[in-house]
């Protein structure tokens, strides 16, 4: 059994991601309730696995094969433009803050695992003079012989990127 | 399987597969609770790898999306997500 963060570790974690979000574009769900439970179940996981997978998704506890989910997730950018949060709903959009909108219950984005296992499979390979890496989470493109250590955009580190072009 | 009961008024067979950690799993859980409804529920993250595969599978059979939490009552109608008004509707609350 993970153990129970305590209450001023959840602020402290709540503090730091709060800076974080609003300094790269991103905001997190304005309530406040809400979002420090969210962040209690993500150092729950953080104790479990070893890192911050999404609370509203099973995890398979190999870090190779969750990768997409650890938060931020693959699949944060794509669910606040189309649902205004994202899946779990800690991160959400621009109207949601402005306009104080209800943050709802949305579908899953992340495809099965037999999909996702073809993903990996047809993974493509770069025809440049440099690889082309993509950031899986914000998207940022740069062309270089390794992923940078940190993606400058939204902080995630370099296993998150992918081969692209 | 592990399941956990949640004692509450008959209105059938209510089950849930839940994550232990998943915000609108508890939300669900609590909606039923204040809904006086009597429920099983499963985190299936609190299982053992192998039961853990066992039940996921189960689960995307019913709910090919695989969202949590799933709900299944009386072995018909499945929900997917945090949905008080289609619970409500089901069950007729």
């Amino acid at each position: 059994m993970a153990k129970s963060p305590s209450d001023s570790e959840i602020n402290e974690a709540f503090e730091k991601l709060s800076k974080d979000a609003e300094k790269s574009g991103y905001h997190l769900n304005p309530d406040s309730g809400f979002t420090k439970d969210l962040i209690r179940s993500l150092l729950v996981n953080q104790d479990r696995y070893g890192y911050q997978a999404c609370p509203c998704r099973l995890a398979a506890g190999k870090k190779a094969e969750d990768l997409d989910i650890i938060c931020p997730c693959n699949y944060r950018d794509a669910d606040v433009v189309e649902f205004n949060a994202c899946y779990c709903g800690l991160y959400v959009s621009d109207k949601v803050v402005k306009n104080k909108l209800p943050v709802k219950s949305i579908p899953e984005r992340r495809p099965a695992p037999e999909q996702r296992k073809n993903q990996n499979e047809n993974a493509k390979t770069a025809q440049f003079a440099y690889p082309i890496w993509r950031c899986q989470v914000c998207g940022y493109l740069c062309a270089r012989e390794k992923a940078p250590d940190l993606c400058p955009i939204c902080k995630v580190s370099s296993e998150r990127f992918e081969l692209f072009g | 399987m592990k399941t956990t009961k949640v004692k509450g008024e008959d209105y059938g067979r209510v089950f849930l597969y839940t994550l232990s950690t998943c915000i609108w799993c508890k939300k669900t859980k609590e909606f039923l609770k204040n809904s006086n409804v009597e429920f099983e529920y499963c985190d299936v993250d609190l299982l053992d790898e192998k039961d853990q595969e066992l039940t996921e599978r189960e689960m995307r059979e019913l709910n090919p999306g695989g969202g949590f939490p799933t709900i299944i009552i009386n072995n018909n109608d499945i929900i997917s997500g945090y949905q008080p008004e289609k619970i409500s509707d089901v069950l007729g609350l």
